[in-house]
């Protein structure tokens, strides 16, 4: 059982002393995001299932316009790249430097995400169309959130892994951690890909 | 900001009526003095157990134990006991509450002592209570304890976030215990259906109680679950390959598998319901197109696995027991491992069974019904299995066969029940009634608890080295077998003349003998817990002549069994390799156990940790702001949960290292006491003079 495998970047040496370690946080990672991926499974479905429950509010139709999303899809997709040259960087350089700054990409990138997306959800709360309106306005007010509050703290995550790698260098805690978050963070990707899908192109038809 | 507005801010909700003797000091009915005596009797038990046990830590000096040796541990064998000691104490304020409402149904005729309130309070507590703080953490504490010697490892995957599971688990009892001191708790029963759990019907905070509660426990179990599956795949120890495994191996991690899968449509249910409460969302209210029904179906999508995550590390330990005590390997091991997948999955098929009633069609009815019954097929081949194990072996009745023996009789019984009730046709009579509240009880006590206090009598030897009574552990078993069966019976009888199940009261005098017998086995139930304090009691004061330091009491089959009792830190002292599905038991066979190893090694375990305590107190002050709306209650320590997470993430040095010499001596010490201890024969299994060290019925032919 030593052969190291699973999916995603390999970042340190096969015989690094924590790369046992490594490989176990990755795998418990993974089964972790199973279980989110889960959560947000049972809002997508809750989405689905009050889509006509809009009683006298606005319907999804009359409510969502593809230009706040279309921007939001950008922002996110590109920071899916930055954090990707955050690990290459990683592997192959291990320059704390280059590391940290694209992961400060990374995070403007994240933060435009939430400004954009905040800014949307506001301008609803000022139409009437906030979480109280009606059934099929609680559960997009539960499903985008849910999502945003998820980019929040990877944003979070991000500033910490930054500061570790300039404060500890490259070592199998911080290269794991590394690991783990952009896994998180490409999940994040899906998930919105799923909202964008679902939710905002769903709309248009 | 005037001074009321500043008190007010600070106590939320929270007024003089939260107290439990309020009402009836304010209002001195004959109906709040006999409610408000109970409640306050009970507090003041609760408030002076409390100071009782910090005055002792105390007296004793025994803080830093507590601290360094308990709370910021990330042992697996002590998180293990502590859950299972949490268990305990929630176990006794759950049968004691079943005894009260017994009491009160045995004068039910026309209105008993209890009033509607209490009772729905009681319920509750109890059903969410044996649940989620006794049933769950009993197993996470067995499958903690017992899953990593089993494998041949020296702790879970991650030992920190075991800890903070157990954390998690803790303070949502903590909550529900702190319910007695700041009342109310929720009315709405175990399930917490919406709307009448919403603030429409129910503006008072104990639904709240009730969803911060379940979503600890949850998170815990989330957490446990991903530990559990990570351990099984990552740290078996060499040799043991999936076919290898000891079937509690097996059980827990489907065990863990189910619990991935089925607690994320819990945590979305009381979320969302949550947000109902808090927020004045639309989800689950009966305006605004709220559908109630989506809560039924996302809390029963949780809430049927859930019954076989309670089952599963039962039917595990029951296949190590019948193994080990008929002195015979497991027969048909395949098959149980395909029977325990195909529960596994069966699970998530089953879940409208639990509302046959609320409105889908008649063949969405009969698919269901069709599917609830499957289960019993795999079910079925288990018990098949288990007889015969016994069949043609030397079966041996220790306290842990008289649980499993009282497991097979009536867990039968409650399974036929639990047939009956799959068809539709008959729910639509029986539903609601009584008769239910027998079947699932016919089902978790037999089944999980029983499958629980087995474990406990057949591990507990090996966690503390020595063991327990065995002429008080038998009565114990044999009472709760028996409390059992007088307390839940009568139920069927009367479930089936049509009492409905959380009924204060009832206009039926022909109910009457049914309550009246019910309470009686209640009580014997109650007796059963004292004959088990009693043991651990007798049993610790004898625990020279019962010693077990050699650590095999029960001439066993499997790694646990391979070394001392209590086991080192570190568990092995060289990692073992196995060659066989009974491992210890085979290498007794070919008389080479107890072997000199002839390198040793400097042994790396995780070092303590606060994180944990940290979580423990700050989850709890969390939800206790968010049930009161406390809002700087919650915002602090939502600031401490994050600020501890990240400052953890910082810590360097995690590791402790225990020299190879300290090993070695240990370990030499160990087999020369193995060596000089007598080697019992089997007759003497149970009496003192066991010694842990029998003459093996290995190579005796079966
Ligand atoms: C030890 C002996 C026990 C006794 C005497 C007992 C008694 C009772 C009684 C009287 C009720 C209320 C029935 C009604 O609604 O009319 C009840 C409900 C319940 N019990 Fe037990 N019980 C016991 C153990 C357990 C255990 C071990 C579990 C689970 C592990 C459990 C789970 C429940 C649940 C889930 C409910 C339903 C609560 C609700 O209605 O929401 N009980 N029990
Ligand atoms: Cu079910």
């Amino acid at each position: 059982m030593s052969q190291a495998r699973h999916p995603g970047l390999k970042l340190g040496h096969e015989h690094d002393p924590g790369s046992g370690e490594v490989e176990a946080l990755v795998f418990g990672f993974w089964i972790f995001m199973m279980s989110d991926l889960l959560i947000f499974g049972c809002v997508f479905a809750t989405y689905v299932v009050m889509l006509p429950q809009v009683a006298d509010g606005p319907s999804a139709a009359e409510l969502f316009h593809l230009r706040g999303p279309l921007i939001e899809t950008t922002l996110l997709l590109a920071s899916s790249v930055t954090i990707g040259f955050a690990l290459l960087e990683t592997k192959h350089r291990a320059d704390k430097r280059r590391t940290t700054l694209w992961l400060a990409v990374t995070f403007l990138l994240g933060a435009g995400f939430l400004f954009s997306s905040t800014h949307s959800l506001l301008g609803h709360l000022e139409n009437g169309a906030g979480p109280s309106r009606s059934a099929f306005l609680s559960a997009y007010w539960l499903l985008v959130p849910l999502h945003a509050l998820h980019v929040a703290i990877g944003c979070l995550w991000i500033a910490v892994a930054a500061a570790q790698v300039r404060i500890r260098g490259f070592d199998w805690v911080t290269t794991g951690g590394l690991l783990r978050l952009s896994i998180y963070w490409h999940f994040l990707d899906i998930v919105w890909i799923g909202i964008l899908s679902v939710v905002y192109l769903g709309a248009m038809i | 900001m005037s001074l009321t507005d500043f008190i007010d801010a600070l106590t939320g909700r929270m007024t003089l009526e939260a107290l439990p003797f309020w009402k009836m000091v304010q209002n001195p009915t004959p109906e709040n003095i006999v409610n408000g005596a109970i409640a306050t009797g009970v507090a003041a038990i609760l408030v002076l157990a409390a100071i009782a046990v910090l005055a002792l830590l105390t007296y004793f000096r025994l803080w830093r134990t507590v601290w360094f040796d308990w709370l910021t541990t990330v042992d697996h064998k002590k998180i293990g006991i502590m859950y299972i000691v949490l268990s305990f104490v929630m176990m006794l304020r759950g049968v004691v509450e079943a005894n009260f409402m017994r009491a009160n149904q045995a004068v039910g005729f026309d209105g008993g002592f209890l009033s509607a309130d209490h009772f729905g309070e009681l319920f509750t507590t109890h059903g969410t209570i044996m649940i989620f703080f006794v049933a769950m953490p009993f197993l996470s504490g067995v499958i903690n304890y017992v899953l990593p010697l089993q494998i041949g490892a020296r702790d879970m995957s991650f030992p920190v976030t075991n800890a903070i599971g157990l954390a998690l688990t803790a303070s949502g009892a903590m909550l529900v215990m702190a319910s007695l001191l700041f009342l109310p708790f929720s009315i709405g029963g175990w399930t917490g259906y919406p709307p009448f759990t919403g603030k429409e019907y129910s503006p008072d905070v104990g639904p709240n109680y009730w969803i911060w509660a379940v979503t600890l426990s949850g998170l815990g179990t989330t957490l446990t679950g991903i530990n559990v599956a990570c351990t099984v795949y990552k740290k078996r120890c060499p040799g043991m390959d999936f076919w290898k495994m000891p079937m509690f191996v097996w059980a827990s991690v489907t065990t863990a598998i189910l619990m991935i899968f089925a607690l994320p449509p819990l945590t979305v249910a009381t979320a969302m319901l949550a947000l109902d409460r808090y927020l004045d969302f639309h989800f689950f209210t009966t305006d605004a197109g709220g559908i109630p029904m989506l809560y039924a179906n996302l809390f029963w999508l949780f809430g049927h696995p859930e019954v076989y995550i309670l089952v599963l590390p039962a039917f595990g330990v029951w296949s190590e027991v019948f193994a080990t005590f008929s002195g015979k390997t497991l027969y048909a091991y395949r098959t149980l491992v395909w029977a325990t997948l195909s529960i596994a999955v069966i699970s998530f098929l089953v879940w409208v069974h639990h509302f046959f009633t609320m409105g889908q069609s008649a063949g969405m009815n009969a698919v269901f019904g069709i599917a609830t019954m499957l289960v019993g097929v795999p079910t079925g081949v288990k018990i098949y299995d288990w007889l015969l194990t016994m069949y043609r072996g030397r079966v041996r009745i220790t306290t842990p066969m008289v649980y499993a023996l009282g497991f097979v009789m009536l867990f039968v019984i409650g399974g036929a029940s639990g047939i009956l009730l799959a068809n539709p046709t008959i729910d639509y009579q029986v539903h609601n009634s009584v008769f239910l509240v027998a079947h699932f009880h016919n089902m978790v006590i037999p089944g999980t608890l029983f499958g629980m206090l087995g474990a406990y009598s057949f591990w507990f030897p090996k966690a503390f080295g020595f063991m327990l009574d065995d002429w008080w552990g038998k009565l114990g078993a044999s009472l709760w077998i028996v409390g059992f069966m007088l307390a839940f019976f009568p139920l069927y009888a009367v479930g089936l003349l049509g009492l409905p199940r959380r009924s204060v009261a009832y206009s039926e005098a022909a109910y009457t003998p049914y309550t009246v017998v019910a309470m009686l086995g209640a009580l014997v139930v109650l007796a059963a817990l004292g004959a088990m304090f009693w043991q651990l009691y007798v049993s610790i004061r004898n625990r020279d002549a019962l010693n077990v330091y050699a650590g095999d009491p029960w001439d066993g089959r499997t790694l646990e069994w391979s070394i001392s009792s209590p086991p080192p830190v570190y568990n092995f002292a060289v990692g073992p390799e196995v060659f066989a599905r009974d491992a210890f038991w085979e290498e007794k066979r070919a008389g080479h156990a107890y072997q000199i190893p002839d390198q040793w090694e400097d042994i790396e375990l995780p070092a303590n940790s606060w994180l944990a305590p940290i979580l423990f107190f700050s989850s709890f002050t969390l939800t206790f702001g968010l049930v009161w709306h406390m809002w700087w209650l919650v915002i602090l320590s939502l600031l401490v949960v994050v600020g501890a997470l990240v400052a953890r993430s910082f810590v360097i040095d995690r590791e402790r290292t225990i020299p190879a010499d300290v090993v070695r001596e240990e370990h030499l010490r160990w087999l020369k006491a193995v060596r000089e201890a007598p080697s019992a024969p089997r007759e003497l299994e149970v009496a003192p003079g066991n010694w842990g060290r029998p003459q093996s019925e290995a190579g005796v032919p079966e």
